[in-house]
């Protein structure tokens, strides 16, 4: 996206910083508050998830509509791995995320072929025929999905089925892919990237085979993307059909819209306004649906640069 | 392996059928990215309320099946009109993929008002009298209503060929999309005709709407996965012909048809296979010019 609502100024990395300790710390003393902590755990999960594909979009221009299939291929992988072959929670995760890896290779291979608005019907439309292959497969379970998932111990010593022991094992899982995230976008390889979001033909122009970074970049995000749903699975205890189905992928577009295409920190703040109304809307049944619409036609017309991108915007600073 | 004719070309008929569905939608998703540089998201929900619009006016009012054939595409036509008015015009000159996201938040709230009303069950529409019943053709059973679905889908497509490419108007609409400002010089009112296209694309979608309610039922989702299958079409076809979306929309169909027959498991997935195998071979798309 080439337009004035993604920030490209020099990234003051002070204020970055202060945020980052403030989202910490604030996520540490979570359970002591007395919030549900299932609520924060999916939420962290979900944050995760916008933050890979904000990787994608934010830094690398390319509209994935498809990131439900990698959180549900890696949550059906490491449900799989856990239930049926009684792997160990980390060996579990480490299947999910392997699993989400080799499909963002195989899909990247093909997906990148095109750019924009081809990219992002070929990733909605990758993403609708393995929703069909896993309706058929038997290992899915079809429509019931893999349920009853045993939590298990984390290195043979770390009881998950705690909650309070969970929600600091989510929480370390989301601040390592955090921080991945912000390493590989600070990075020369996430300023490569930047360029190609700006101006592709120059980029070709001074040597960069810009295919193999936007691969990069997509691999990077759905293996990540992966890991989100992985940890997922630790906090529901399912894997289904909802997670690969294609809203699943706009809800993902609406968390990092709301909070800010190209920002360090909104696809969290996103993901959490997005999860917490679905929780307080639950009542409404199809009425989320219309709100979440009216948010996308909303933030599109007027609020494009996100939350966190209109706060930085104010403060002329980088979040 | 021993083919059963009848069987066979029941489920290709079938593929034609949806081959017309194909090529109506991705006909409209073609126009109007030629003139707006906006992938409609919610060619799906203007092509569910076509239906909808059809079975209001038989249900509420009392028209009919033909009169609603003219009446519902003005309807929804005029709807996709107001909201080009109202919204989608301000995203002139951003990047196309906020026209997508816009859009699809569109069809989330129209999807989704219909749910509310609607659940998520068929409602019924008859086929009208002077359509039901058969004929036997020797080899096949040919349904009347499915006959005339694929007949008045493939008249429809050429008339809008023919406006296009061989009118006056046609003329001016292509140059507009070549460069919008040049046109404008020559006292043509752009603005206005990016209106009319976007209302010509709806309404065409609305008009697929209206002939499948007696096929499948009237559903508040009915055109929520179908429209993921159109952008595979489109993928597969590329944008910049109108005669190629036509050809790719109805080829596909058959295909889908065949594949029903022959390995019914991929009939789903086979054409989401096929964009797959275009893009490894010929990336730009069957007809499509590269982005």
């Amino acid at each position: 996206m080439s337009d004035d609502t993604i920030p490209t100024a020099r990234r003051p990395v002070r204020d970055e910083m202060i945020a980052f300790v403030i989202m910490t710390a604030l996520l540490l003393v979570v359970p002591l508050t007395g919030v549900y902590p299932f609520f924060v755990m999916q939420g962290l999960c979900f944050a995760l998830l916008a933050c890979a594909f904000n990787l994608l979009i934010g830094y690398g221009g390319l509209l994935s509509f498809g990131h439900a299939m990698f959180l549900g291929t890696a949550g059906y992988v490491t449900a799989h791995a856990l239930k049926v072959w009684g792997l160990s929670p980390e060996l579990g995760i480490l299947a999910g995320v392997a699993g989400a890896a080799a499909l963002s290779v195989l899909t990247g291979l093909i997906a990148i072929r095109r750019q924009g608005i081809y990219f992002a019907m070929i990733t909605l439309a990758l993403s609708q025929l393995l929703y069909f292959v896993y309706l058929q497969t038997p290992f899915t379970h079809g429509e019931d999905g893999i349920q009853g998932i045993p939590q298990g111990l984390l290195f043979g010593f770390i009881n998950l089925a705690k909650p309070i022991t969970l929600y600091y094992v989510i929480l370390t899982g989301f601040l390592f892919g955090f921080l991945v995230i912000y390493r590989a976008i600070n990075s020369p390889f996430g300023e490569v990237l930047k360029a190609i979001r700006e101006n592709e033909p120059r980029a070709v122009s001074l040597g960069y085979k810009t295919d193999q970074y936007k691969l990069l970049a997509y691999i990077l995000s759905g293996t990540l993307a992966g890991f989100a749903g992985a940890l997922k699975v630790f906090v529901a205890q399912n894997a289904s059909l909802t997670d690969v189905h294609w809203s699943m992928s706009g809800e993902i577009v609406l968390m990092t819209l709301v909070g800010g295409l190209g920002t360090v920190f909104g696809p969290v703040v996103g993901a959490f306004v997005i999860i917490a109304m679905q929780q307080y809307l639950a009542g409404f049944g199809q009425w989320v649906t219309v709100i979440q619409g009216g948010i996308f036609v909303i933030c599109v017309l007027t609020f494009r640069r996100g939350v966190i991108g209109e706060i930085a915007h104010y403060f002329k600073r980088s979040l | 392996m021993s083919i059963n004719l009848q069987a066979l070309m029941a489920q290709l008929l079938v593929g034609l059928i949806n081959g017309s569905f194909y090529a109506l939608l991705s006909l409209g998703l073609a126009v109007i990215f030629g003139m707006l540089n906006i992938i409609n998201f919610a060619h799906g929900a203007v092509y569910m309320m076509g239906a909808f619009c059809a079975y209001f006016l038989l249900n509420v009012m009392g028209i009919g099946y033909w009169p609603a054939l003219i009446i519902a595409p003005i309807v929804v036509g005029i709807f996709g009109m107001i909201l080009e008015r109202t919204m989608l015009q301000w995203l002139a000159g951003l990047d196309h993929l906020y026209g997508l996201l816009l859009t699809f938040g569109m069809a989330l709230i129209i999807q989704g008002v219909f749910q509310n009303y609607f659940g998520s069950s068929g409602l019924p529409y008859a086929i009208p009298a002077e359509l039901q019943g058969g004929m036997n053709l020797g080899f096949m059973f040919l349904p009347i209503y499915r006959g005339w679905v694929v007949i008045c889908s493939l008249i429809v497509c050429l008339a809008t060929w023919f406006l296009i490419e061989r009118t006056r108007l046609g003329a001016n609409l292509r140059a507009a999309t070549e460069n919008p400002t040049l046109v404008r010089a020559f006292g043509i009112n752009v603005p206005r005709m990016i209106t009319l296209t976007y209302g010509l694309g709806v309404g065409l979608a609305a008009l697929a709407g209206v002939l499948s309610a007696p096929i499948n039922q009237v559903r508040p989702l009915m055109g929520a996965d179908l429209i993921i299958v159109v952008f595979a079409v489109v993928v597969i076809g590329g944008m910049g012909s109108i005669m190629g979306s036509i050809i790719t929309g109805f080829a596909l169909g058959i295909v889908e048809g065949l594949t029903k027959y022959f390995y019914p498991e991929a009939s789903n997935t086979v054409v989401f296979v096929l964009m797959v195998l275009v893009l490894l071979v010929k990336p730009s798309g069957l007809t499509g010019r590269t982005t």
